[in-house]
């Protein structure tokens, strides 16, 4: 069975190929991790797969199901779910309701049962509740729980996208640089976290990263990319000693 | 400095935070319904008007406020839930029928204008709107079989409930100060000001609600990022389009009672004005809250009673003095309520982006703290710049 897989994935903006036929294949159970130098194509891949970009070609397979041509909304509930390189929280929301936005995908009920908010709306929002502050307690997210996103500072509202991204109970959880901008005391709480969510909670990673030592210390596997393509594939401590890598990384 | 203790999570699901709250909301809706023993005829028709823009902004605040779409065209909305309602009351259908299916219509349509509508932003929707509610008012004036055309249409009172404010009954069940309840054939202004009241109730219910559940949290994801609204399942065209709805039906139903309130309709009653109106009342009182609709039309309604008094009185105080003849004509001009509607609307975007309920939250945590009050404590972090949005 595939877990996840990209199948030549490539998208072209006008004359720039974003991604250009990239090939890679996650087993469930994974941390793995693509890195790059500025302007690679890692986010971009990020997007296709939450089917943000249309791909010019290419297949997306997640579950042994295609999902190339899934709608954007859809994807959360086949257990893929995000992070974003400039944190996209709800700002004008609390923590608890970015949260519970979170549960979105797990919803039931209709549009009048949350207009009269009949009883079964009440129990089914007790229950995500419970759900949610599961990952209040993971994330160590407690005493921030009323405050809005507004008032938190960066390196909290990281921790926060991170546990909406939990709430929707992913099988697969894409971290676009989850360090970028967190202070070194950060950083290694977000190497524990990232490590207790495959562990604890059997969740397969997808990460974008810069930081070495963090890619180092969590990634079972790693792929380079630069201008839209592989450089290469392999264990940390391989990718790093590549050639290829490391003129990618000084620009030459 | 107040710490609300919660022990069980179904204390976030209550309507009210606390139970100081609560207090301030009874006794807020005890003065509204005390208010026609203490008031004559003329500040409950006031009170009506202030009562019929609350429930019309509060549906105006679930597209703006709520999901972040602005929007010109509930002036229409407001007018087909008038029409609709006046003309069904005048063909026997029963008020209690013939308001709802006003309210229902504004909807439909609502949806309808939704559709095509919802994939523009910012101006553009605005603009779209806006177009709605010119071709709403060219079909009220055209459509002469069912509106009357530009002749208009008379509202008929209903006979169900008849509150009287002064002696003019035949006979009564009870009667409190100078307040009769009784079965006069006769509506007044006091019988619409309690069926506003239960109309605004029930608008902040559903307002309410909504936001308490997943419906309205996607309302508010879409407001604040699209693209991760998207990322956590919400079907974007889905909750604009029923964001648009509800929206569209609230302002409906209080257009239906705005028909009682000016009892003969015409075309020119829901001009685009009316939308600009609105608009000012959820920024004036506080975008994204339901008190704001209440607080907002309080003072666009003491506002407007205010204009015409202050240019009688400057026209009288200098009227005669030849230097001051500028500002007299100034204070004169036709579109003068325009231009100061569009400043104010400005003024409070740039200086007071919470409203006025923002600042009422700002002066009670004041004295909560009240020692302890630093002055960033309502300063926002900025500690990143947002450079990749995709929308
Ligand atoms: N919507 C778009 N339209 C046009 N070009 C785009 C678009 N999105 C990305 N690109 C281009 O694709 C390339 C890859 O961008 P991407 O954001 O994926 O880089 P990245 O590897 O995430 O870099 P960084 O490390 O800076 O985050 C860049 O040249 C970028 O300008
Ligand atoms: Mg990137």
């Amino acid at each position: 069975m595939t877990f996840f897989k990209a199948d030549k994935l490539a998208i072209h903006f006008g004359g720039v190929k974003a991604v250009d036929g990239v090939d890679f294949e996650i087993e469930e159970g994974e941390i793995f991790t693509i890195i790059g130098p500025n302007g690679a194509g890692k986010t971009t891949i990020f997007n296709l797969i939450s089917r943000i970009y249309e791909p010019t070609e290419g297949k997306l397979i997640f579950n042994d199901e295609d999902i190339t041509n899934t709608a954007p909304h859809l994807i959360a509930g086949r257990g893929i779910a995000r992070t974003f390189q400039n944190i996209e929280l709800f700002e004008q929301a609390t923590v608890l309701q970015n949260l519970l936005i979170g549960r979105h995908a797990h919803r039931s009920g209709t549009l009048l049962a949350n207009i009269f908010f009949l009883p079964s709306t009440r129990r089914a929002e007790l229950a995500h509740r419970e759900e949610v502050e599961k990952v209040i307690e993971f994330l160590d997210l407690a005493r921030y729980r009323d405050q809005r996103i507004a008032n938190l500072p960066y390196g909290v509202r990281k921790v926060v996208e991170l546990g909406r991204a939990l709430c929707t109970e992913p099988k697969l959880l894409l971290l676009d640089e989850p360090s970028s901008g967190l202070n070194v005391e950060e950083t290694s709480d977000m190497a524990f976290w990232i490590k207790d969510i495959r562990d604890l909670l059997g969740i397969s990673v997808l990460m974008v990263e810069h930081d070495m030592s963090l890619v180092n210390r969590v990634s079972d596997r790693v792929l380079a990319l630069n201008y839209g393509r592989v450089l290469t594939l392999g264990s940390p401590s391989e990718v790093q000693s590549n050639e290829e890598v490391i003129r990618a990384y000084l620009g030459g | 400095m107040r710490f609300v203790f919660k022990t069980r999570y179904e204390q976030d699901l209550r309507l009210w935070r606390h139970n100081g709250d609560l207090i301030g909301y009874g006794i807020f809706l005890a003065a509204l319904l005390a208010l026609p023993i203490f008031a004559g005829v003329y500040y409950v028709g006031e009170a009506n008007l202030w009562l019929i823009y609350s429930i019309a902004a509060m549906g105006l605040m679930i597209a703006v406020g709520f999901t972040g779409m602005a929007s010109l065209g509930h002036s229409a909305f407001l007018g087909i839930g008038a029409y609709t309602h006046a003309y069904l009351l005048q063909n026997g259908v029963p008020f209690l029928v013939s308001l709802p299916l006003g309210g229902l219509l504004a909807g439909a349509i609502g949806v309808a204008v939704g559709l095509p509508t919802l994939r523009m932003h910012g101006i553009y929707l605005a603009i779209a709107t806006l177009a709605v509610a010119l071709i709403t008012q060219e079909v009220m004036s055209k459509w002469s079989s069912v509106t009357g055309g530009f002749d208009g249409l008379p509202v008929a009172a209903p006979d169900f409930l008849s509150i009287q404010p002064e002696a003019m009954y035949q006979g009564e069940w009870f009667s409190v100060g100078g307040l009769h309840v009784g079965w006069v054939e006769l509506w007044s202004p006091v019988s619409l000001y309690y069926i506003c009241i239960a109309v605004l109730v029930l608008a902040a219910l559903i307002a309410r609600n909504l936001l308490r559940s997943p419906t309205g949290r996607a309302f508010v994801a879409i407001r604040d990022s699209e693209i991760s609204a998207q990322s956590m399942g919400i079907h974007l065209a889905y909750y604009k389009t029923t964001a648009f709805g509800i929206s569209a039906f609230v302002t409906g139903l209080a257009g239906g009672l705005f028909a009682h309130q000016i009892s003969h309709l015409a075309p020119d009653a829901f001009n685009i004005f009316i939308s600009i109106e609105l608009l000012l009342i959820c920024v004036v009182g506080g975008i994204g809250t339901i008190q704001g609709a209440v607080l907002g039309a309080a003072f666009l309604i003491m506002l407007r009673s205010f204009i015409p008094i202050m240019r009688d009185e400057v026209t009288a105080g200098a009227g005669g003095v030849e230097f001051l003849a500028g500002l007299v004509r100034f204070v004169n001009s036709p579109g003068l309520e325009a231009a100061i509607f569009g400043a104010l609307l400005v003024l409070f975007i740039i200086f007071e982006p919470m409203g006025l309920y923002g600042r009422w939250l700002k002066v009670k945590t004041y004295f909560d703290l009240f020692p302890l009050y630093k002055k960033s404590t309502f300063a926002r972090q900025k500690s990143y710049v947002k450079t990749e949005r995709l929308r």
